[in-house]
């Protein structure tokens, strides 16, 4: 018996298969009892999945799902107290608003009285901000709209865990922004655990408490978004969650220091330790500063400014490194005055702490 | 090429424009118009004869598109569920019901009905404890039989595509809000297709109350309404079988229009 009370879902060794194809396999987590988790990765890495098996659509070929410390295997969808967010909405098209949202009501056993449902149904309707839209018809409703409708429909149940399949992937980006904020508050008023599914990496960081990221078909990492985004535990996680650099090089003289394939060479950052042999390493954009040449004697590497991105905040800069090929460096604005932006063309120093590289076996 | 397009259209339409336009002649002339009257229309619907066999028709009618309605929806949903190999079996066989000539299926019917009355009917003979043993025949039950099973196929095809314009999600969505399948197909699956089925139903409706060719071949004794004008028509064309053919094809258009209507309102609904 482990932690079963404090964890709303728990996988323990899930495989799924199709037919001969395995989408999903050797799946192991848990989300605590009022936690956001974020379930993210590529497009087919199997988190759509792993949110299915939870709503009950798919079983599991090997191994148990539990909710709420219960083993859920074939268990229907509709003795499941989860519900879920679908990805287009799902909502239907022959009911209206305040029908849709008190749908899962009506069919609660034992059965709650009409203008109990009624009272309900109103007050998640205006939990998410559609108070006088209850008798309109779905075809009326624009799509972010229909996307609360579906938020109400499904938080109006108090259900024990609250499944989004990519909820916001249909709407524009300042709605979803907004919606983003909107989500978060309605977790925390609700004290509901939520499992997100996201293939939008600045999603899944900004809102969750943890961050699961899947690819092919396996969990990679595990851990709270500032711990995903520091500390990627493979060269997959750190390119797919944020921008990175990547680099070829070779650990050496006992994996005390780090050769670059350029020849530039440099201590062994802390926190790794990377067996030696071949490598590769990670750098993010912004651990990186630009030195304009002969301003700074220190920087480790030199190379050619090729293409400048003004994002507002801040400035993308594309680097030709001598001897290691295209660098993306981003600068904050407030850390460079305007007299500071270098121009294509320019020749610059990069200059970094190497704790800040991460180092992964080739 | 416009002449020609209006000669074909002249040539479809002049025939049956005809018909409509004698049976309200006033004499009883096929060929000279004498006058404008509705009484071939009164003599028609107190004809005994045609009253019955019309009477015939509409029960059968009814009774072969309820069922091929009911069927039909079981079949359409049932192949949901399939394989899509398999599915694609049924899709062709389904449509190829659909293809087939009248005569054809008729024969086929007649054939196999035949068959299986002189196997059953001497087993009947033989368990029954009383001297008057029922034997099946020909009759209204192989009309709504056969009518049924071309039906079927029609029903079937129509609320299958709406069934696939439906989307798994929202079955889903049911699901996942506690509601068990039957709930499901009751609360939102039959409400949408329902017009697709009603649409279904009102083209069997059509299709057996105009059939002629089908029915020709296993009414045995019986007589329809479609039966019975052939029959008439050897006696020589009157405005009374013109004041007929201008009911019956009022009434087909009248439910085909309605079936259109129907099949077309989900559409727009479904389109986002």
């Amino acid at each position: 018996m482990t932690s079963a009370s404090t964890n709303d879902i728990e996988f323990r060794s899930v495989v799924k298969r199709y037919g001969s194809v395995t989408a999903v396999s050797d799946i192991n987590f848990a989300v605590p009892r009022g936690a956001f988790m974020a379930l993210l990765g590529p497009s087919g890495c199997g988190k759509t999945t792993c949110l299915r098996m939870i709503g009950g659509f798919e079983q599991p070929s090997e191994g148990t799902v539990y909710i709420n410390g219960e083993a859920m295997n074939g268990v229907a969808a509709y003795r499941r107290p989860v519900n879920m967010v679908f990805q287009h909405y799902a909502l239907f098209p022959h009911l209206d608003v305040e029908q849709n949202v008190s749908y899962g009501l009506r069919q609660m056993l034992p059965r709650i009285a009409s203008p109990e449902i009624s009272r309900r149904a109103q007050e998640a309707l205006e939990m998410v901000r559609l108070g006088g839209f209850g008798k309109r018809g779905i075809h009326e409703m624009s799509g972010g709209q229909q996307q609360r409708v579906a938020l109400a429909r499904a938080i109006v149940n108090k259900p024990k865990v609250l499944l989004l399949d990519e909820p916001l992937a249909a709407l524009d980006k300042k709605l979803r922004t907004a919606m983003q904020i909107e989500l978060q508050t309605l977790q925390r008023e609700l004290g509901i655990t939520f499992v997100l599914v996201t293939h939008d990496q600045e999603e899944a960081l900004s809102m969750s408490d943890f961050v699961c990221v899947m690819n092919a078909g396996r969990i990679v990492q595990v851990g709270p978004p500032q711990e995903i985004y520091d500390r990627p535990a493979s060269l997959f996680v750190a390119d797919f969650v944020g921008k990175t650099n990547r680099i070829t090089a070779t650990v050496d003289t006992g994996g005390a220091s780090i050769l670059f394939a350029n020849g530039a060479r440099f201590a062994a950052p802390a926190a790794t330790t990377p067996s030696t042999g071949a490598a590769m390493v990670a750098l993010r954009p912004e651990a990186i500063s630009l030195k304009r040449n002969g301003a700074a004697g220190t920087a480790a590497l030199s190379g050619t400014v090729t293409h400048r991105i003004f994002l507002g905040s801040s400035v993308e800069y594309s680097v030709d490194v001598d001897g290691l090929g295209d660098f993306l460096v981003t600068a904050d604005r407030r850390a460079l005055g305007d007299s500071d932006l270098v121009e294509p063309g320019d020749k610059v120093g990069l200059a970094f702490d190497p704790n800040a590289l991460h180092v992964f076996p080739a | 090429m416009r002449a020609f397009i209006s000669s074909v259209y002249l040539f479809l339409y002049a025939p049956i424009a005809l018909v409509v336009l004698f049976s309200f002649n006033a004499g009883r002339s096929a060929s000279e118009f004498t006058g404008f009257s509705t009484a071939w229309y009164g003599k028609a619907l107190s004809n005994t004869f045609l009253v019955s066999a019309l009477q015939n028709s509409l029960m059968i009618a009814f009774t072969s598109a309820t069922l091929a309605a009911i069927f039909g929806t079981m079949a359409a949903l049932g192949m949901e569920r399939l394989a899509p190999r398999n599915r694609a079996i049924f899709d062709a066989l389904f449509a190829a019901a659909i293809v087939v000539p009248g005569v054809v299926i008729g024969i086929a019917t007649l054939v196999a009905l035949v068959a299986v009355f002189s196997f059953v009917n001497p087993a009947l003979t033989a368990i029954w404890p009383g001297d008057q043993p029922p034997q099946l025949g020909l009759g209204y039950g192989s009309i709504i039989a056969a009518h049924g099973l071309f039906s079927m196929a029609l029903v079937t095809m129509i609320v299958k595509a709406r069934i696939a314009s439906l989307g798994r999600d929202i079955v889903e969505a049911s699901s996942d809000l506690y509601a068990t399948p039957l709930t499901t197909f009751r609360l939102i699956v039959l409400p949408q297709i329902l017009p697709s089925i009603l649409a279904g139903f009102l083209l069997a409706f059509t299709f057996s109350f105009d059939d002629f060719i089908i029915a020709f071949f296993v009414a045995g004794s019986k007589t329809t309404l479609p039966i019975y004008v052939f029959a008439s028509i050897r006696r020589g064309v009157t405005p009374e079988i013109n004041a007929i053919a201008t009911l019956v094809l009022v009434a087909s258009l009248l439910l085909i229009l309605t079936a259109r209507i129907l099949m077309r309102e989900k559409k727009t609904k479904s389109g986002e």
